[in-house]
């Protein structure tokens, strides 16, 4: 089979080639609904991820963003085949590890870790470090059982940790304790690759910034490639060095950090980070957020054409509803699917002098939340 | 109300102990603010800093704990709720003072309709007739920007997004023209597109009906943006407060100056690392004898082991839990 079709996945194959790690193209993963007790019957699906393409660069980290339902979670996961992909392909060193199956899996596994977001749920209470950290070892048959220990104390002072904690169980250890402990077992098979699937965003303020600045050192130190998936756009803005926009199982804008921070071209990027509140009372002051209207629709359901046109203040009828958007090269690496994105312009998404919610307020309308669009404040 | 003091609320020495299998647990140790009416203000800490503690304090909610130990004066419109029988404070709380969780999921009922969870309390604390209180109830959906709300409050949680609970939440909440609302991290279960929908609401709507609001949260950015005066928690005690604009421009207290510099700012140049804050949090059964700050904090000297710094002022209307305040005082801004 071809490794390279998919016409109709935004973006498909046009995208750049280079020094990737992982490809992924035309990707979607979609969980059926289903009726009836004894015999199910299909009655839908949630489109979790609906056809998603991207290249991950050898040595980066790559910011995978959105709110929570936009799929973000399920491509990390299907990327590393926790999920099996419904469709499309995910190359790995040339390999498509969605054709893979049994031993040959396995052994390109060993390559792709995982660091899961709530460090309370993805160890094993009943198991002390010396077997959480040690386990990938001895399934990928890298240490003999009795060198094993050895290797554990190396990987916990790796992530900082006291070494002769091995034998502790994870319940001794604080939030960010137990989340060295994840990192320190993904680390063991020495990996390329690693999905860092919300790393911080169980721990305490003051414990972000310490696994923030160890996962960077161990980056650097082991060449390592991330997929960061936050919703958090300032830490994935200081980790990245691409970001990836996704809304209902869609990347909408993908391109550099500086660029996509800089010059937002995708309406929905330029709402979301608008909407970032700044820790500094004089900063809130200036900022005008764009606020967006209602809640993201239901992926078992999602809007014709751009998913976004119906929270979108600038989408026209006609188009945006009817048609949908093909992830492209609007500027030299910076990609976004948006109609209204032209050689020489893009919509500017501003909010408006008027707080936006006042409408919905003092009008006590039956549409209420939809009147809470900045749409007054858009301008071209 | 007869009262000729400004405030609304003023917590004085408010202690609370749980007693458990490890030891006496010192969840809130000798914290003192006020609330003036109307006033919108900031509760800040790190899980386990004890802010949630004081907020079920101030609601009464802790008599209910058969091991917490409380004491101190809570001074709500000159009555200490900590002297009324229960009898009086059911009166009080979910009518003057009432409260937004954090999880709209979990804290509204799911097997009651929105009608049902909104006008028990209508009824009980305004004493309206059923009819009235649905209409209330529709009136208020509508004020928090709910949709068709004469059909969605025969709707249960389960049928509304995020967001909208959220707003049932504060919906229920006003529904009895409190006084004062405790809102324990409001926003933190929501998307950021959400949170400032939310946000907004609350400010305005605490502006309509002069309704002060304590927010309370770990996130500075949520208060940055909407609380005048800020008070910042740590292991159990007050360690700073003050105004906004001053406190975040110029914090006085190490663990603030700490907290400001680990969390990245879209606003600003990327950094190549953030400046975090070592170590753990304190064990709130074993306490330092010292600052509770001291084993992670940049400025600790010997003093700083020996006893608790007192909350002094360090300039006008602002409070800081340090003895090297003064070094913070002249330094550059965070």
């Amino acid at each position: 089979m071809k490794a390279v079709p998919q016409s109709a996945a935004p973006g498909g194959a046009a995208f750049m080639a280079g020094d990737y790690v992982v490809r992924i193209d035309g990707l979607k993963v979609h969980f059926p609904i289903t009726s009836g007790i004894v015999i199910q019957h299909r009655i839908g699906a949630v489109r979790a991820v609906d056809g998603v393409s991207f290249d991950i660069r050898k040595g980066e980290t790559l910011g995978l963003v959105g709110e929570s339902g936009c799929g973000k979670s399920t491509t990390g996961r299907a990327i590393l085949q926790l999920i099996k992909p419904t469709e499309g392909h995910v190359l790995y060193e040339g390999a498509d590890l969605a054709r893979l199956r049994g031993g040959a899996l396995r052994r390109q596994r060993r390559k792709m870790q995982m660091i899961f977001q709530d460090p309370y749920a993805s160890l094993n209470s009943r198991m002390t470090l010396a077997d959480i950290v040690g386990e990938p070892l001895l399934v990928h048959k890298l240490r003999a059982r009795n060198k094993r220990d050895e290797r554990v104390r190396e990987l916990l002072q790796l992530v900082g940790l006291n070494p002769n904690t091995l034998n502790r169980y994870p319940h001794e250890f604080s939030g960010g304790q137990r989340q060295r402990i994840g990192i320190a077992r993904a680390l063991a098979v020495e990996p390329n690759f690693i999905v860092c699937d919300e790393p911080i965003s169980a721990l305490d303020v003051s414990i972000r910034a310490q696994i923030i600045n160890l996962l960077k050192e161990l980056q650097g130190r082991f060449d390592l490639t991330y997929l960061f998936i936050a919703h958090d756009l300032s830490v994935v803005r200081h980790i990245s060095d691409r970001v990836a926009v996704m809304y209902l199982g869609r990347i909408v804008e993908l391109a550099d950090n500086d660029k996509l921070y800089g010059e937002p071209m995708h309406p929905y990027t330029q709402a979301l980070l608008s909407a970032v509140p700044i820790p500094d009372p004089e900063a809130e002051e200036q900022r005008r957020a764009v606020v967006l209207a209602g809640d993201v629709p239901s992926p078992a359901d999602p809007p014709s054409g751009c998913h976004f046109h119906t929270r979108c203040p600038v989408a026209q009828e006609g188009l945006c509803d009817v048609q949908d958007p093909e992830l492209r090269e609007v500027r030299s690496d910076h990609w976004a699917a948006c109609h209204l994105i032209s050689a020489d312009d893009y919509p500017h998404i501003r909010a408006g002098e008027r707080e936006p919610d006042e409408t919905a307020l003092d009008g006590s309308t039956d549409d209420g939340a939809e009147t809470d669009v900045s749409t007054g404040g858009v301008d071209w | 109300m007869g009262v000729e003091t400004q405030e609304l609320l003023r917590v004085a020495d408010l202690s609370v102990d749980f007693a458990t299998q490890e030891g006496t647990v010192h969840a809130v140790d000798c914290v003192s603010f006020d609330v003036a009416p109307g006033e919108l203000v900031g509760l800040v800490g790190e899980s386990g800093c004890g802010k949630s503690v004081t907020a079920s304090a101030i609601l009464g909610l802790t008599r209910m704990l058969g091991n917490a130990t409380v004491s101190g004066r809570i001074e709500f419109e000159g009555r200490d709720l900590l002297a009324l029988p229960e009898k009086e404070v059911r009166r009080i709380r979910g009518k003057d003072i009432a409260m937004i969780f954090q999880d709209p999921v979990t804290s509204l009922n799911p097997v009651l309709s929105i009608k049902r969870l909104m006008t028990e309390g209508i009824e009980v604390h305004l004493g309206l007739k059923h009819d009235a209180a649905v209409e209330r109830a529709i009136e208020m959906l509508r004020l928090v920007g709910i949709p068709q709300a004469e059909e969605r409050i025969h709707d249960y949680p389960h049928q509304f997004s995020g967001g909208m609970r959220q707003r049932v939440m504060i919906a229920i909440a006003l529904s009895c023209n409190p006084r004062l609302l405790l809102a324990d991290e409001p926003t933190t279960a929501l998307d950021v597109t959400i949170q400032a929908q939310i946000l907004r609401l609350m400010k305005r709507l605490s502006a309509d009906y002069d309704a002060a609001i304590i927010v309370i949260t770990h996130d500075l950015g949520v208060v940055a943006g909407m609380c005048r005066r800020i008070l910042v928690m740590y292991a159990g005690r007050l360690v700073e407060s003050g105004p906004a604009k001053q406190l975040f421009r110029h914090p006085h207290h190490p663990y603030t100056v700490g907290l400001l510099r680990s969390v990245p700012r879209l606003d600003e140049p990327r950094k190549t690392q953030l400046q975090s804050i070592e170590g753990l949090p304190p064990d709130l059964s074993h306490l330092p004898p010292g600052c509770s700050f001291a084993p992670r904090c940049y400025l600790a000297s010997d003093e700083c082991w020996q006893a608790p710094p007192e909350l002094t002022e360090t300039a006008p209307g602002r409070r800081s839990a340090c003895f090297h305040a003064d070094k913070l005082l002249t330094a550059e801004p965070a």
